[in-house]
């Protein structure tokens, strides 16, 4: 797939939550291996945007979702789809880091083993590929087996990611993946995007403009569940063409 | 401001009172059985069953009771726990757009919950009699599995109410069917569903009502599920009701082996609790 061909592409997108309307109508093309952030203000409904894409409103009452999702094409809305192959495809990044309650190895381990992976051999090589991804291996390496939630909370969360790469996905989707981490983790997290959009379609959700600006090649601005503004970062935070972002970028709309 | 002093001074007075009746009655009936059953606290209640002329004061011990209590409340715990995690796990996991409909089924086990457990010893009695059954520890641990369902049930689904919404999205980002985010869950309720455990037993031990008809009475240990257990609180009831001293004596004393065992998983389920909150955070 070519750099700019869209992987994930919404179609007449509506998304009701219990009789509100929370997305409105939304058209947007994702470009592939890249990384793209929605912004806006708190309930303007990035995060319910962002979990439509690995249909994570399933699990939730009254949800109503209509209009379509394409991942590489394929309706992820259509009845036929089956949904752990989609869900497989993206790994997701929560707002705070919730280890499985299990060791540091079996957390990235899970993934390949619900997904038919039972060597060791194979699950020790994931693991080791996977945790020096997201540079841990240096700071677990000695104490795989003990509870993951004996770590950091920054630590945790690379571990987060480490399980979610280790599925072997294309797109990463991050929920304000940073917002309850200390300043050096941020950066490391951070840090881990940029290096990663090489081989992942990345779309994250932030509430950070400077953030934003830091990582993304792409920005959505979302205001009452609609896209107001899409473009290049540079375009958007420097001379957006809408009044609304404008007003948003200067911290007039919080 | 007499009359609002006088009136501040009255209620502080009944609620110090009201409080030291609750405490003093605890401390009361602890006593008592202890002042009244210790003497008749033999090595021999806790290892020998009833010896011929057990019930008229001669050689023996409730060691038929203490085990027929044991097999009648695990028995009834772990069948109960067969059937109670699928029910919690489909409440909370598999009901996600029939709100109506899981808010009823909790309603039901509230009321069942509060049902009196004689009225399942009578329900249990029905079904033995309809099957052709006769009291034995399979019908006990039947009438006791029903009166430890709701209790279980309720405790669970409260257990899985407390693990982050987010932890099962994490298993199904993960590519994780329903079934293996509920395993994950179930790994996350460990100590919980230890301390639900913990409830059902105590609960079920001390229930006499239940096991009146179900179980019978026997002087032996049973060998199978079709013979006839004795349980601690019948033991009790017969003891007691003897006019010889020596015998009510040693009610007493069953009352106090009674009264120790749930004491002792009391306080395991709060440390069990205590421990389960601390690792949560």
């Amino acid at each position: 797939m070519t750099k700019d061909k869209a992987h994930i592409s919404v179609q007449d997108l509506n998304v009701h939550i219990g009789g509100n309307h929370i997305l409105k109508d939304l058209n947007i093309d994702i470009p592939n291996k890249s990384v793209t952030s929605i912004i806006g203000p708190s309930g303007c409904g990035k995060t319910t945007l962002l979990k439509t894409f690995n249909r994570l409103h399933d699990t939730a009452a009254d949800v109503k979702v209509t209009g379509k999702v394409l991942v590489d094409g394929e309706d992820i809305y259509d009845p036929n789809t089956e949904i752990t192959h989609i869900r497989k495809k993206m790994g997701l990044l929560s707002q705070r880091p919730y280890p499985l309650p299990m060791s540091i190895y079996d957390n990235v381990a899970y993934g390949p083993r619900i997904h038919g992976t039972r060597k060791k051999q194979d699950l020790d090589i994931i693991v080791e590929k996977q945790l020096k991804a997201t540079a841990l291996w240096n700071e677990v390496k000695d104490r795989l087996h003990s509870s993951a939630t004996r770590l950091s909370i920054g630590q945790q969360q690379r571990l987060c990611l480490a399980r979610g790469l280790a599925v072997g996905p294309e797109i990463i989707l991050g929920d304000e993946s940073t917002s309850a981490l200390d300043p050096v983790s941020t950066s490391i997290i951070e840090d881990l995007f940029v290096k990663l959009k090489q081989d992942y379609s990345i779309v994250l959700v932030t509430h950070i403009l400077r953030q934003a600006a830091r990582v993304s090649d792409y920005i959505i601005f979302v205001y009452e569940g609609r896209i107001v503004e899409y473009g290049k970062t540079e375009q958007v935070l420097r001379d957006p063409r809408e009044e609304l972002t404008k007003e948003y970028v200067k911290g007039y709309i919080v | 401001m007499r009359r609002r002093n006088l009136e501040e001074l009255f209620f502080k007075f009944l609620m110090v009172l009201a409080t030291l009746v609750v405490g003093g009655s605890f401390f009361l009936i602890v006593g008592t059985i202890f002042y009244k059953g210790a003497p008749y606290m033999t090595f021999d209640m806790l290892t020998k069953t009833p010896g011929g002329g057990f019930y008229i004061g001669k050689e023996g011990g409730i060691l038929n009771a203490i085990i027929g209590s044991m097999y009648v409340a695990g028995g009834a715990t772990i069948l109960g726990l067969i059937i109670s995690i699928p029910v919690a796990i489909y409440l909370n996991m598999y009901m996600d757009g029939k709100k109506f409909l899981s808010n009823t089924l909790r309603m039901v086990f509230d009321v069942l919950f509060g049902i009196p457990s004689i009225v399942y010893g009578a329900f249990g009695f029905l079904i033995m009699v309809y099957f052709g059954l006769r009291a034995s520890l399979l019908g006990g641990i039947i009438a006791v599995t029903l009166l430890v369902i709701p209790i279980l049930v309720r405790t669970l689904d409260e257990v899985i109410r407390t693990v982050p919404l987010e932890l099962r999205d994490a298993a199904l980002s993960l590519g994780s069917t329903r079934w293996e985010t509920a395993k994950v869950v179930l790994r996350a309720i460990r100590p919980g569903i230890i301390t639900a455990i913990l409830i059902s037993f105590g609960r079920a031990i001390g229930d006499v009502a239940a096991v009146l008809f179900t179980a019978g009475f026997s002087d032996n240990i049973p060998t199978s599920l079709h013979e006839p257990a004795a349980t601690l609180p019948l033991a009790i009831f017969f003891q007691l009701g003897s006019p010889i001293e020596e015998v009510q004596g040693r009610g007493y004393a069953s009352a106090l082996i009674l009264t120790i065992v749930v004491l002792i998983i009391t306080i395991l389920s709060e440390l069990l609790v205590k421990k389960f909150y601390k690792h949560k955070s």
